[in-house]
């Protein structure tokens, strides 16, 4: 053996690694460009609508005054779908990595992945000619007993189609999201560190506690975020569950409408200014997406030190 | 506040496989007890169905009886929670709970089960704790700080504050040093020599010079073949063993003739 040898750059597992990072890079750079690619398909489209005249947009006070009740429609929406869905999912995730037998466990999380290759026209039909009529004696229920709360003011919708039925079918929407990815962050849970628990005499709970759901939070907060965009984006099951109209706080009337499902009803008929619009309202949505991810992150790498990572 | 340990006729198996055959043995309350033998001789498992930690494992369950003085840890409507609070364990690899500072790892053991504590007695208890695993000077200053971000050896000490601070009947150590250095590894040591004034201490470990340093007594676990069941082969005071042991597969080991 020679010592340039050590300065020899041939060989076939050269060439590979340089493939490789080629491919990888490229694939890094595909997303960016496709990334900004969409947003900028968005501003262009959109500034027609943003600095055309108020009384041109449609409603006649403006882009601001038109968009901002379906903003809030949208997180409204969202939210509910995330309260009611989160200690679900979370908790259908720790039953299938640490409580139920190996063969339940596998079966459960099959169904669950199931849940997410369902349409969402089939999830939209279901809320609307169902699950809306079902529900509505609830409705009433809450109004004559918790009408007091402005959330809960009557009278409740007839048909049960609002924007909490909306919520309730989304949260079975992302249910699967938040749970296939907890499920799997929970099982990479180091042995050592729930033996540690164990040891000093946890219950099984207890050892959860402290050892499971500390190591999983950040993958936790990342699946509700992904569960969260789902949410956000979601436009076919709201289309079709909620009778929508002008922004109202009552959860259980008719009312609110979603960035989504306003763009899905619109834009078979929209021509002109009314495009522009409702491609502003997309832009919009993709800009209320990406600030809940930058928050997300920033959530997650605030504890950083005692993530365990170092 | 230490308990002795007897152990009557234990078989241990991983489904039907016979993992440990037939253990009798009587540990000796405030005294340091070593394991010793080659790898897979089944010492590491015996020493987990002393306080129950092998029914983690799937499959594993154990035959015959582990009495703490004179109780049966595996009688009817013991609960492993409870044995597992009396009997500490301290692991091959330290592991504090990374998301917990240096101060909530000590404390982390006793607020189990809601137990409520105040702050001046949790206070008292993280200094003595830490105290007794040598572990104080070093990071009395940051007990706000990450257990991670300690060295490897003072993250193991910092696992021996937190078995401590519970105030078990016995501490088990499984191979404590086999990821320490030479330095961190005496520490441990002197450490172990101060818990037997006041702890039933138990050690597994891969390393004969430590086991003649700390214990009272040996025992020596071997194995026939691949697949065979481990076994006591002889058990005795440490001076004796690595002097003068009655086996001769013993004399073989210690004498490194062995494998």
């Amino acid at each position: 053996m020679t010592a340039t040898s050590l300065t020899s750059t041939q060989g076939a597992g050269r060439a590979g690694d340089k493939v490789f990072s080629g491919a990888a890079l490229a694939a890094g750079c595909l997303i960016l460009a496709v990334l900004f690619g969409v947003a900028l398909f968005l501003v262009v489209q959109a500034i027609p609508a943003l600095t055309a005249p108020a009384a041109e947009i449609q409603g006649g006070a403006g882009f601001f005054a038109y968009i901002w009740p379906i903003v809030i429609g949208t997180l409204i929406a969202a939210v509910i779908a995330l309260v009611i869905a989160t200690p679900i999912a979370i908790g259908v995730a720790l039953f299938i990595s640490h409580f139920a037998p190996r063969g339940l466990a596998a079966a459960l999380g099959y169904v669950v992945d199931l849940l997410a290759a369902i349409p969402s026209v089939v999830y939209g039909a279901w809320g609307a000619t169902f699950l809306a009529r079902e529900i509505s004696p609830a409705y009433n229920w809450l109004a004559d007993n918790m009408g007091w709360l402005p959330i809960f003011q009557g009278p409740a919708s007839a048909t049960g189609k609002t924007i909490l039925t909306a919520g309730i079918v989304l949260s079975v929407m992302v249910l699967p999201i938040i749970t296939s990815l907890s499920r799997e962050i929970f099982l990479q849970t180091p042995k050592l560190h729930e033996e540690a628990a164990l040891a000093l005499g946890a219950t099984r709970w207890e050892m959860i506690k402290m050892s499971v759901l500390p190591f999983a939070r950040p993958g936790i907060i990342s699946a509700v975020m992904l569960g969260l965009g789902r949410a956000l984006g979601e436009t076919m099951a709201v289309a079709l569950v909620l009778s929508s109209g002008a922004l109202t706080a009552s959860l259980i009337q008719s009312g609110n409408q979603t960035i989504a499902a306003e763009i899905a009803l619109n834009f078979p008929e929209a021509s002109g200014l009314k495009v522009s619009t409702l491609i502003a309202a997309g832009l919009v949505l993709f800009v209320i997406t990406l600030a809940v991810n930058m928050i997300a992150r920033w959530i997650i790498t605030r504890h950083k030190e005692f993530s365990g990572a170092n | 506040m230490s308990k002795r340990i007897d152990v009557k006729d234990l078989n241990v198996y991983y489904g039907d496989f016979l993992a440990v055959e037939d253990v009798s043995i009587n540990i000796e309350a405030k005294s340091v007890t070593a394991f010793i033998g080659p790898s897979g001789c089944g010492k590491s498992t015996f020493l987990r169905t002393l306080n129950r930690m092998h029914e983690v494992i799937p499959g594993a369950r154990v035959e015959g009886e582990v009495l703490l003085d004179g109780d049966n840890l595996y009688g009817n409507g013991v609960d492993p929670v409870t044995v597992r609070s009396q009997i500490g364990m301290v692991f091959q690899r330290p592991n504090p709970f990374p998301t917990m500072s240096i101060r909530d790892n000590v404390l982390a053991g006793v607020k189990l089960n809601n137990k409520k504590i105040s702050k001046g007695e949790a206070d008292v208890l993280v200094e003595r704790s830490l105290k007794g695993a040598n572990l104080w000077n070093e990071v009395k200053d940051r007990l706000d700080k990450p257990g991670s971000g300690l060295s490897g050896g003072q993250q193991q000490r910092l696992c021996i504050a937190r078995a401590i601070a519970v105030e078990p009947q016995v501490i088990l150590m499984d191979e404590p040093c086999s990821a320490l250095d030479p330095i961190s590894t005496l520490a441990i040591e002197d450490l172990i020599n101060e818990l037997k004034d006041q702890y039933t201490v138990v050690i597994v470990t891969h390393n004969m010079q430590q086991a003649a340093r700390v214990s009272d007594k040996t025992a020596f676990f071997n194995i026939a073949g691949t697949g065979k069941p481990g076994k006591l082969i002889e058990f005795g005071d440490t001076h004796t063993i690595f002097s003068n042991p009655v086996e001769k597969a013993t004399e073989d080991y210690v004498s490194g003739r062995f494998g």
